[in-house]
């Protein structure tokens, strides 16, 4: 009676399972708390983890335990709390679909939204408005942190204009 | 009660079809937030000055409120093994418990925004605030509907009725959750 | 009416308390599929009497600058702008939007896949509600202080976000909030289309057992569902703009007017093909029919409509060249987008490849099938040409776009809407539509058609920038051979609506007065033609819900006598 559609990722069928898209889990409710202690372990190091990377110096331990911990807190509660994993596949498949056109719209636009030069074009009025205000903060200026450009973030990723004008912050704005 | 159709008790797929309802909304709000989320991480990696306007902000009840979020989620979860298990009433407590870490999340947000705002860091300070806030706008706001729906779920569980719900309601909680478990070092970690 | 002839339903599902609706609940919350989908094809076609009497206003103001325009008085700059984007919104998301996909998706979707109505009727009901709701945001908009909004239905900023550009504060954000809304209800008429299509299935029915309109508009509505959430999250955020003075899409204040542009494009080329796959739908259920012929190729038109979708989203700054996007990006787009030609094109070679050999009558729908493919294709072929990027370089922005997408939407959104509307009108009201009346209609619309948008090809060749409102003071555009095919345009546009009254008598004196019709006036073999005509509430008696044996395109298989098996008939 039931035969496979190819195109998996939008239509499927059920080979007559039953109501449920998973079978009963045999998870009792330890396992939520577990998962649920594990969360809240994940949150403390995601928290204290950037402190560590700002007194440290190193952005890449606050990338790590900010980001990374919260892909793998998303993952457990995907994974443990909604019980994707023993959803039938097609649900997976379009789920992924829709993150990866947002990756898709990132990397995208990212070129002319995130750079503000690129090959034969440059925003000027972009790097105008960074200039002003990092001079703006580093004359002591309204937003009361007295001079400190506090490093940034995440210029490591995402580079191919370049900056040359000293619109930057590894720049020695003072 | 409700008229329901012979449409909506089949399942060629093999998933309830109010699970798959679910599971395609949260397709759709993946981009909605993704959409959002995509433009703030473009401007805030464009424009490094906003790391000294991102550290004004409360990471102490930042915090506070991905705890009561991660709370919330375990309730939601155990209100939906107790639906399982068929057990309506406890289905609805856990529920109740659920609102109560919606009601708090948001009561914390209230103090939170109320004390930004009373320092000048307003939506149209700059560009930073204006995503901050319009990002966990959007989120408190898909929290005030998730917090809705679960007492309207929770009204006929607690009955002994349509527990399947109790499911389905958890699974769009899990998703506010998510969202925020990135909104929070998007805007509370990364200075 | 489209409950008129009630099946024996006496007897429902055991959760429905059995009573007759009261005309409340019938007509002003209702919640069977068929009518749902009633109400939304004649509010949208109701709009397109707004849209087309837009167009009407200007196309007058260009053809005869400065003249009053009967019914409509002078055209000023202004109002000029106003016009030309509430034609552009109006057509789009308030007309071809609800009549292909809401109307006939929710009249077609229940009955095609034998189900008795979708599987949420309230949320139904309430995405129906939502939509009037955005409606009458819409009218508003017209009506407030300022006027109606004229920054282009594509609302780019600084011009849409800064009212002292916009000149319309109020009507700005009311555009805005109507067209958000709009989206709120597509998304919950989405779901709904989607859930049924995939899980209420008649038994027996596989995936191949489909039939085209019913995939078409199930993956049309999960292009819309996955583009859509960027430009929510933009419209947000230049509502905010406009209202609260963020600077999102200010480069002053650390925003990027770019950034709307790709939100907005990001949706805006999917979006295309939302409204594109139902029409197709369509012509491959009409053209199998009225061919007497398998359709070619169905798991090659599927495969091809899903991967026309998945590369919709990948073409989107094709829109955006001149923009000032980065090159390197424009040439990625270039090849993208001269790549998606390439499944539609054997899309309409597939549904030609399906004529051959057919036993080919030429009734009305059938006659509005052949005529999409053919003025489709002309559109289509346009628009590889504004697909490389060097060539848009001239032609952006010029006549030759708008007449490529006329000569997409066009068919998109009229033709494909005749096409489907002539041939389940039968099913719709219970009578036939008259044949004489609906050729008349056919050719009076077909030929026009031709008439204005070549003209107007031949003036963006020539230079005619877009959104400008008088010519004249343009020496090298105002010479008088330009203006001749200005006025020639618009007088086919006089035409095209003279003979649309054709049509709206066609529709109400059949409804009343047209040949009855019984069950399946053109034997064809899908499951909607095994209902009355038109079909009671639940569509079957509930002990009598058809099973599937076969796919919907079983048409001259040798060796039967009929030419034609339905799908429910067992084997």
């Amino acid at each position: 009676m039931s035969d496979n559609a190819a195109s998996a990722d939008k239509h499927d069928h059920g080979d007559g399972h039953g109501d449920h898209g998973h079978g009963d889990h045999s998870h009792g409710v330890d396992f939520y708390y577990k998962t649920y202690a594990v969360l809240l372990g994940l949150l403390v190091i995601s928290v204290l983890g950037p402190e560590v990377g700002e007194a440290t110096g190193l952005q890449i331990i606050t990338l790590i335990t900010a980001f990374g911990i919260a892909v793998v807190k998303a993952g457990l509660v995907i994974r443990n709390f909604m019980h994707l994993t023993l959803e039938k596949r097609f649900v997976h498949y379009f789920l992924i679909t829709s993150l990866a056109f947002m990756f898709l719209f990132f990397f995208a636009v990212a070129p002319d939204v995130l750079n503000h030069e690129g090959s034969n074009w440059v925003n000027e009025a972009a790097i105008a408005h960074i200039e002003r205000v990092q001079e703006e903060q580093a004359a002591g200026g309204g937003h009361g942190h007295g001079g400190h450009d506090a490093g940034g973030h995440g210029d490591a990723e995402h580079h191919e204009g370049g900056h040359d004008e000293g619109g930057h912050d590894e720049g020695g704005h003072h | 009660m409700s008229f329901k159709p012979i449409a909506t008790t089949r399942s060629a797929t093999g998933v309830m079809t109010a699970k798959l309802a679910i599971w395609w909304l949260l397709a759709s709000e993946i981009v909605i937030f993704g959409g959002l989320l995509a433009a703030y991480i473009m401007h805030r990696i464009g424009h490094p000055e906003w790391a000294n306007y991102a550290v004004h902000t409360n990471t102490m009840l930042g915090t506070l409120n991905t705890f009561i979020l991660l709370t919330s989620s375990l309730t939601a979860v155990l209100a939906h093994h107790a639906a399982e298990q068929g057990d309506g009433p406890k289905a609805a407590r856990f529920l109740y418990m659920t609102i109560g870490g919606a009601v708090g999340f948001l009561v914390v947000k209230t103090f939170e925004w109320s004390n930004e705002i009373a320092h000048g860091y307003t939506i149209t300070a700059n560009t930073f605030w204006s995503f901050y806030y319009t990002a966990a706008g959007i989120h408190g706001a898909h929290v005030i509907v998730g917090a809705l729906c679960m007492l309207w779920v929770a009204s006929t569980a607690r009955k002994n009725q349509e527990l399947h719900r109790v499911e389905n309601v958890g699974l769009y909680w899990h998703f506010v959750d998510l969202v925020w478990i990135f909104l929070f070092p998007l805007l509370y970690i990364a200075k | 009416m489209s409950e008129a002839a009630k099946v024996d339903a006496a007897h429902h599902h055991d959760d429905h308390h059995h009573h007759e609706p009261t005309f409340t609940e019938k007509y002003i919350f209702p919640l069977d599929h068929k009518f749902i989908g009633m109400q939304y094809m004649f509010t949208g076609m109701f709009m397109a009497l707004f849209g087309g009497f837009f167009v009407y206003a200007f196309r007058m103001q260009l053809a005869f600058p400065g003249m009053s325009v009967p019914g409509f008085g002078t055209v000023s700059p202004t109002e000029y702008n106003m016009l030309i984007t509430n034609h552009g919104s109006v057509m789009i998301f308030w007309v071809a939007m609800p009549v292909l996909i809401a109307a006939f998706g929710n009249f077609l979707i229940p009955l095609m896949i034998g189900a008795d109505d979708m599987v949420f009727p309230k949320l139904n009901r309430l995405s129906y509600q939502v939509f009037l709701v955005s409606i009458l945001i819409l009218m508003a908009s017209w009506f407030v202080e300022g006027g109606g909004f004229g920054g282009a239905w594509t609302s780019y900023p600084p011009l849409s976000a800064d009212a002292s550009y916009s000149m319309t504060p109020l009507g700005s954000s009311l555009w805005l909030l109507a067209v958000a809304v709009e989206f709120a209800a597509f998304l919950i008429g989405g779901i709904n289309f989607i859930t049924t299509a995939m899980n209420s299935r008649a038994p027996g029915m596989r995936a191949k057992d489909v039939p085209m309109t019913v995939w078409m508009i199930c993956i049309a509505s999960i292009l819309f569902m996955a583009s859509v959430g960027p430009l929510i999250a933009g419209a947000i955020m230049l509502f905010f703009d406009q209202m609260i003075g963020t600077g999102f899409f200010d480069p002053k204040r650390g925003g990027d007017p770019i950034l709307w542009q790709h939100l907005f494009w990001f949706f805006g080329h999917p979006e295309v093909y939302v409204v594109l796959l139902p029409a197709c739908g369509f012509v491959a259920d009409v053209v199998t029919v009225f061919a007497r012929k398998k359709l070619f190729g169905y798991q090659t038109i599927l495969y091809t409509a899903i991967g026309t979708g998945v590369l919709s989203f990948f073409v989107w700054a094709h829109h955006q060249f001149v923009a000032g996007i980065d090159p390197r990006m424009a040439n990625i787009f270039t090849v993208t987008t001269v790549l998606i030609s390439i499944p539609i094109a054997e899309m309409m070679f597939l549904f030609i490849a399906t004529l051959y050999g057919g036993s080919i009558r030429f009734t009305t729908p059938m006659l509005w099938a052949l005529g999409f493919i053919g003025e489709f294709l002309i559109g289509g072929v346009t628009g590889i040409f504004l697909g490389a990027s060097g060539m848009d370089i001239y032609f952006h922005d010029t006549y030759f776009v708008i007449a490529h997408f006329h000569y997409t939407f066009f068919p998109i959104a009229f033709i494909g809407t005749f096409t489907a509307f002539t041939f389940w009108f039968p099913k719709m009201f219970g009578r036939m539509m008259n044949e004489t009346l609906g050729k008349v209609h056919f050719w009076g619309t077909i030929i026009p058609l031709n008439t204005i948008f070549i003209p107007l090809f031949i003036l963006g060749a020539a230079g005619q920038h877009r959104r400008i409102y008088n010519y004249n003071h343009f020496p090298d555009l105002a010479t008088p051979d330009l203006q001749a095919l200005r006025v020639i345009a618009t007088v086919s546009l006089l035409v095209l609506i003279a003979f649309q009254a054709v049509f709206i008598f066609n529709v109400i004196y059949s409804m009343f007065a047209g040949e009855k019709a019984g069950p399946n006036p053109w034997k064809s073999n899908t499951l909607e033609w095994t209902t009355p005509s038109p079909p009671g509430h639940g569509n079957w008696h509930p002990n009598d819900m058809p099973t599937v044996y076969r796919g919907p395109y079983e048409y001259s298989v040798p060796g039967r006598e009929d030419d034609y098996w339905p799908q429910n008939e067992p084997t």
